[in-house]
C-alpha cells in the first residue's frame, strides 16, 4: 500500500519570505490585513451573538422545497447540471433575473445581462474592465465594506462622499467632480448602494436619484448601482432604481439573489451596455469560465414554481420585526450620546458613538461579553475614519438574541462613557436611555438631511455628530 | 513521543495562536513525534487526562495561555510543558508587574505610571493625570497592562488625547499604564534556554512609528535579522535582554522587546510565549543562528523535559 502523504503545512523560512516578497505584484501592497481582521475571526465562536455578519436568515427557506428541486434536477437534467455552461449564463437564468428586476420596474435587454458568481464578482469584473492603477473611483462614505478590498486590489484611488439620512450627498459629489475636473482627472465610475445601504441603512432620496442620473448624463459619467436589498422594503414607498431612471445608458447595474433567496448559491448579475458587457464577458471567462450550472438549474426550478415573491414577502415580515426589535433595544440600552439610522429596509443599522470611543477597541470589550458587531472603519478606505461608528446586522439572528446582543453592547458603551466622564472630570452622561432627538429626526425617524443643491448642505453627515459636547 | 500542542483558546490572539500551533504540529511530525492538537476549550483537562501526553507544547498567546493559567493546569496534571513556568508567565503577561520586576533588578525600562479602572471611576485619579503627563512628557504611550500584539496600544501626542487613549486601553484590561515614549530603534531578542539568538530589528516601512497596527503587517514593516548593530551595541542589547529574561524568571524560551535609544537599550516587555508563525520574529532569529524550525521546536521540547530523562 502506498504511504499516506503528509499534508504539507506552510513552513516558510526567512529566505522564502524574501523570495515571495520579490514576487508579489504591486497590488498586493495595498491589500490590507489588520489587527481588526484577527478580531473578526473570533466572532465566529459559537457562543458569540453576532450582529457582525451580513447574513440573511436561510433557516426560513423550506428544506422540503430545496430537496424537491434538487431531486428533480438530479432525475431530469443531471448531465446538463453537471456540465459547463455559457460564460454569460443560461438564457433561462437571465429570464429569472428579468423577473426580479421587473419587480422593481426595470426592463433591461436580456443581451445586456451577465450571470455572475455573486454580486461580488460583478463588482470585481466591472473594476477589472474599467479601472487602471491610480484611476479615481467615487463611492459613499461609509461604503459597502466588501467593495473596499476590490477597489484596493485594482489600485484605484478611492474618493468617498459623505452620506446623511437621504443617502449620498449628491451636492458634495458635484463639488468633488468639479475639483477632479480642475485637476484634470475623471473618475471611472461612481459606486452607490442607493437602497437600504450597506452599512449605513440609508436610502438615496428620489430627488437625489434624479440629480445623480442627470449628472451622469451631463458628464457622461458611469454610475455603478449595487442593489442587493431593493426588494426588502419594510416601510415607505418604493423608489425607482437609478437604472430605471437612466434607462441603462450610464448606469451599470449589479444585482444578486443572495438576500432574497440564498447567498450560498452565489448567484448575482451585472447589466451593462453592449461595449462594456463585451469586456466583462471576456473578464469573466478569464476568472471562472461560467457561473455554477448547478446553481443556475436550481434557480430555474425555483422560479418555475412561481412562489419566489411569497418567500421575499415572508423575509420582509421577519426582518421588519427584527429591525423594530433592534431599534427598540437601541433606545433602551444605548446611551444618550449615541445616534443611529432607522432603515426602511435591508439588513443593517449604523450607529455612531461619541468620538472618544473607538469601536475597534469596543469590539474587544464586547467580545468578552460574547457579542460582536462590525467596527465602522471597515467601511472606509482610510482606516482612520469611521472609528466611532459600528454596523449592526438585524437579519441574521432572532429577536431574543438581538435584544440580548444590543443590551450587552450598550452595557460596554455605558462603561466607556462613564469612564470618559471620570477622566475628563465631566459628570458622566445621564444614564437615561437615548431617544433620537426630535430636532435631529424627520418623520420617518431618519436623521434629517440638509438642503440639497448648489454646494453646502447644512445637515448632519454620517457619522452623525451631536453638537454641544462639553 | 506524544506531544500535546495547546493552541487557540479564547484570547484575542486566537488566530495567531492557531497558526503557531499548526506549524509546531507539522514540525513535530517531521521530528517523528506524535502531535496531539488541542484547541483549548472546556474539554481541555478531560482530553489531557484521557490522552496522557508525554509533554505539552504550549503555543497559546494572550491571557489564558500565556499568563500562567494553562501552565498551572499542566503542573497540576503533572505534564511537563514548554516555555516559562507559571510565575514567569504571570509576570510577563502583566506589563505593570513585569516593569516593577525589571526595575528592581536594575534592568532599564521606560518610566511609567499604572492605574486601575477603579482609581478613575471611584477615586478621582484623573486629577493626578496632569502631574504625570508633565513627568513623562509627550508623546506618551498608553497600554493595557495585560494584552498582546498592538491591541489597545495608543500614542497620545498631547493632553487632550489622553482620555480617549485610556478609554481604548481599558477596553482590553482593567489596568493600564502610561509610559514614556522612548525614541529609538525597535529590536527583539529571542532567548532559547539561556542563549540569546541574533537581534531582530523592526523597521516601519512608511516611517510611521505611531502606527502600531502597521507593525504586524507584512509590507508595512520590514524586519532585519541580524540587525545591523555595532559590536558594543549588540552586546549591550543582548545583555539587557538576558537580564530581563532572568529578572522575570523565564525558562525554555521567550522574546524580549527593546528600544535602542541614544543612551542605550530600554526593555519594553518580555513575551513569555512569542509567536511561532511563518512571519514571527523568533523563528527568523533562530534561522539567522543557523537553526531550522524543526531544530528550534526540538530544542524547545528538550528544554521542557527533566534534564535527566533521555528525550529521544
Amino acid at each position: 500500500m502506498p504511504e499516506t502523504p503528509h499534508r504539507r503545512r506552510a513552513h516558510t523560512r526567512t529566505r522564502d519570505l524574501e523570495r515571495y516578497a520579490g514576487l508579489f505584484a504591486e497590488r498586493t501592497g495595498v491589500m490590507r490585513s489588520s489587527a481588526m481582521r484577527d478580531l473578526m475571526a473570533i466572532t465566529a465562536r459559537p457562543e458569540v451573538i453576532s450582529l457582525a455578519g451580513g447574513l440573511p436568515d436561510t433557516s426560513t427557506f423550506p428544506a422540503s422545497t430545496f430537496a424537491a428541486q434538487m431531486t428533480r434536477i438530479a432525475q431530469e437534467s443531471a448531465a446538463a447540471a453537471l456540465q459547463y455552461g455559457p460564460t454569460e449564463g443560461f438564457a433561462e437564468t437571465v429570464d429569472c433575473i428579468l423577473e426580479v428586476m421587473g419587480a422593481e420596474g426595470m426592463l433591461p435587454d436580456p443581451d445586456d445581462v451577465i450571470v455572475t458568481t455573486g454580486g461580488q464578482q460583478a463588482i470585481d469584473l466591472i473594476c477589472k474592465t474599467l479601472v487602471d492603477p491610480g484611476d479615481v473611483v467615487v463611492c459613499e462614505a461609509p461604503t459597502y465594506p466588501g467593495a473596499v478590498p476590490v477597489f484596493c486590489s485594482y489600485q484605484a484611488e478611492v474618493v468617498q462622499i459623505e452620506c446623511d439620512g437621504d443617502g449620498m450627498r449628491v451636492g458634495d459629489l458635484e463639488e468633488v467632480l468639479e475639483r477632479l475636473d480642475r485637476e484634470g482627472r475623471r473618475p471611472k465610475f461612481v459606486y452607490s448602494v442607493p437602497s437600504f445601504q450597506n452599512p449605513a441603512g440609508v436610502t438615496l432620496s428620489l430627488e437625489r436619484r434624479q440629480r445623480l442620473v442627470e449628472l451622469a448624463r451631463q458628464r457622461e459619467l458611469v454610475v455603478v448601482e449595487d442593489n442587493p436589498y431593493g426588494l426588502l422594503r419594510f416601510s415607505g414607498e418604493p423608489l425607482p432604481p437609478l437604472y430605471q431612471l437612466d434607462g441603462g445608458d450610464f448606469v451599470i447595474y449589479v444585482g444578486t439573489l443572495s438576500k432574497i433567496l440564498s447567498p450560498g448559491i452565489r448567484l448575482g448579475w451585472a447589466v451593462a451596455p453592449p461595449p462594456v458587457m463585451e469586456k466583462i464577458v471576456l473578464g469573466k471567462q478569464a476568472s471562472d469560465l461560467c457561473t455554477s450550472t448547478l446553481t443556475q438549474h436550481f434557480v430555474r426550478e425555483y422560479f418555475a414554481e412561481g412562489r419566489w415573491r411569497e418567500y421575499v414577502d415572508s423575509l420582509v415580515e421577519i426582518y421588519r420585526r427584527r429591525r423594530d426589535t433592534m431599534v427598540e433595544s437601541l433606545r433602551e440600552h444605548f446611551p444618550a450620546e449615541a445616534t443611529w439610522t432607522e432603515p426602511q429596509g435591508g439588513l443593517f443599522i449604523w450607529a455612531t458613538l461619541p468620538d472618544y470611543i473607538d469601536t475597534s477597541d469596543l469590539l474587544a470589550k464586547a467580545l468578552r461579553e460574547d457579542v460582536a458587531f462590525v467596527p465602522g472603519q471597515a467601511a472606509y478606505v482610510d482606516e482612520r475614519l469611521g472609528r466611532h461608528s459600528m454596523r449592526l446586522n438585524f437579519s441574521g439572528v432572532g429577536e431574543e438574541e438581538i435584544r440580548e446582543g444590543v443590551r450587552r453592547i450598550g452595557r460596554a458603551i455605558a462603561e466607556q462613557v462613564e469612564l470618559y466622564g471620570a477622566l475628563t472630570s465631566n459628570p458622566a452622561a445621564s444614564p437615561a436611555p437615548a431617544q433620537p432627538r426630535a430636532s435631529d429626526m424627520d418623520a420617518a425617524g431618519l436623521p434629517r438631511p440638509g438642503a440639497e443643491g448648489s454646494g453646502g448642505d447644512g445637515g448632519d453627515v454620517l457619522p452623525f455628530r451631536k453638537t454641544g459636547e462639553a | 513521543m506524544k506531544v500535546a500542542v495547546l493552541k487557540g483558546g479564547r484570547s484575542l490572539e486566537r488566530g495567531v495562536s492557531l497558526r503557531s500551533g499548526a506549524r509546531v504540529e507539522d514540525a513535530l511530525q517531521r521530528l517523528d513525534h506524535e502531535p496531539l492538537p488541542l484547541d483549548a476549550g472546556g474539554d481541555l483537562v478531560k482530553r489531557l487526562l484521557a490522552e496522557r501526553p508525554d509533554v505539552a507544547f504550549v503555543a497559546m498567546h494572550g491571557p489564558g495561555g500565556e499568563d500562567g493559567t494553562a501552565q498551572e493546569l499542566l503542573e497540576i496534571l503533572d505534564i511537563p510543558f514548554t516555555g516559562p513556568g507559571v510565575a514567569a508567565c504571570a509576570r510577563c503577561m502583566d506589563k505593570v508587574l513585569a516593569k516593577h520586576a525589571l526595575r528592581e533588578a536594575g534592568v532599564p525600562t521606560p518610566d511609567w505610571f499604572a492605574f486601575n479602572e477603579t482609581a478613575f471611576r471611584e477615586l478621582g485619579a484623573a486629577d493626578a493625570l496632569g502631574g504625570l503627563e508633565r513627568r513623562l512628557g509627550f508623546p506618551l504611550v498608553v497600554k493595557p497592562s495585560r494584552g498582546g500584539s498592538a491591541l489597545g496600544v495608543k500614542f497620545a501626542a498631547g493632553r487632550d488625547e489622553v482620555p480617549e487613549a485610556l478609554v481604548s486601553a481599558f477596553s482590553y484590561d482593567d489596568r493600564v499604564l502610561l509610559e514614556r515614549f522612548v525614541e529609538g530603534r525597535e529590536l527583539a531578542v529571542g532567548v532559547l534556554g539561556s542563549e540569546p539568538l541574533p537581534v531582530v530589528e523592526a523597521i516601519p516601512a512608511g516611517g510611521d512609528r505611531y502606527d502600531f497596527e502597521a507593525r504586524y503587517e507584512i509590507g508595512r514593516t520590514e524586519f532585519a535579522c541580524p540587525a545591523e548593530l555595532g559590536e558594543r551595541e549588540a552586546g549591550a542589547v543582548t545583555a539587557a535582554a538576558l537580564e530581563a529574561y532572568e529578572a522575570l524568571g523565564c525558562s525554555g524560551f521567550s522574546r524580549v522587546d527593546l528600544i535602542l535609544a541614544a543612551d542605550g537599550p530600554q526593555v519594553l516587555e518580555v513575551n513569555a510565549i512569542p509567536g511561532l508563525t511563518d512571519t514571527s520574529l523568533l523563528p527568523q532569529a533562530a534561522e539567522a543562528a543557523g537553526m531550522s524550525f524543526e531544530q528550534l521546536v526540538g530544542k524547545i521540547l528538550d528544554l521542557a523535559l527533566p534534564a535527566v530523562a533521555p528525550t529521544r
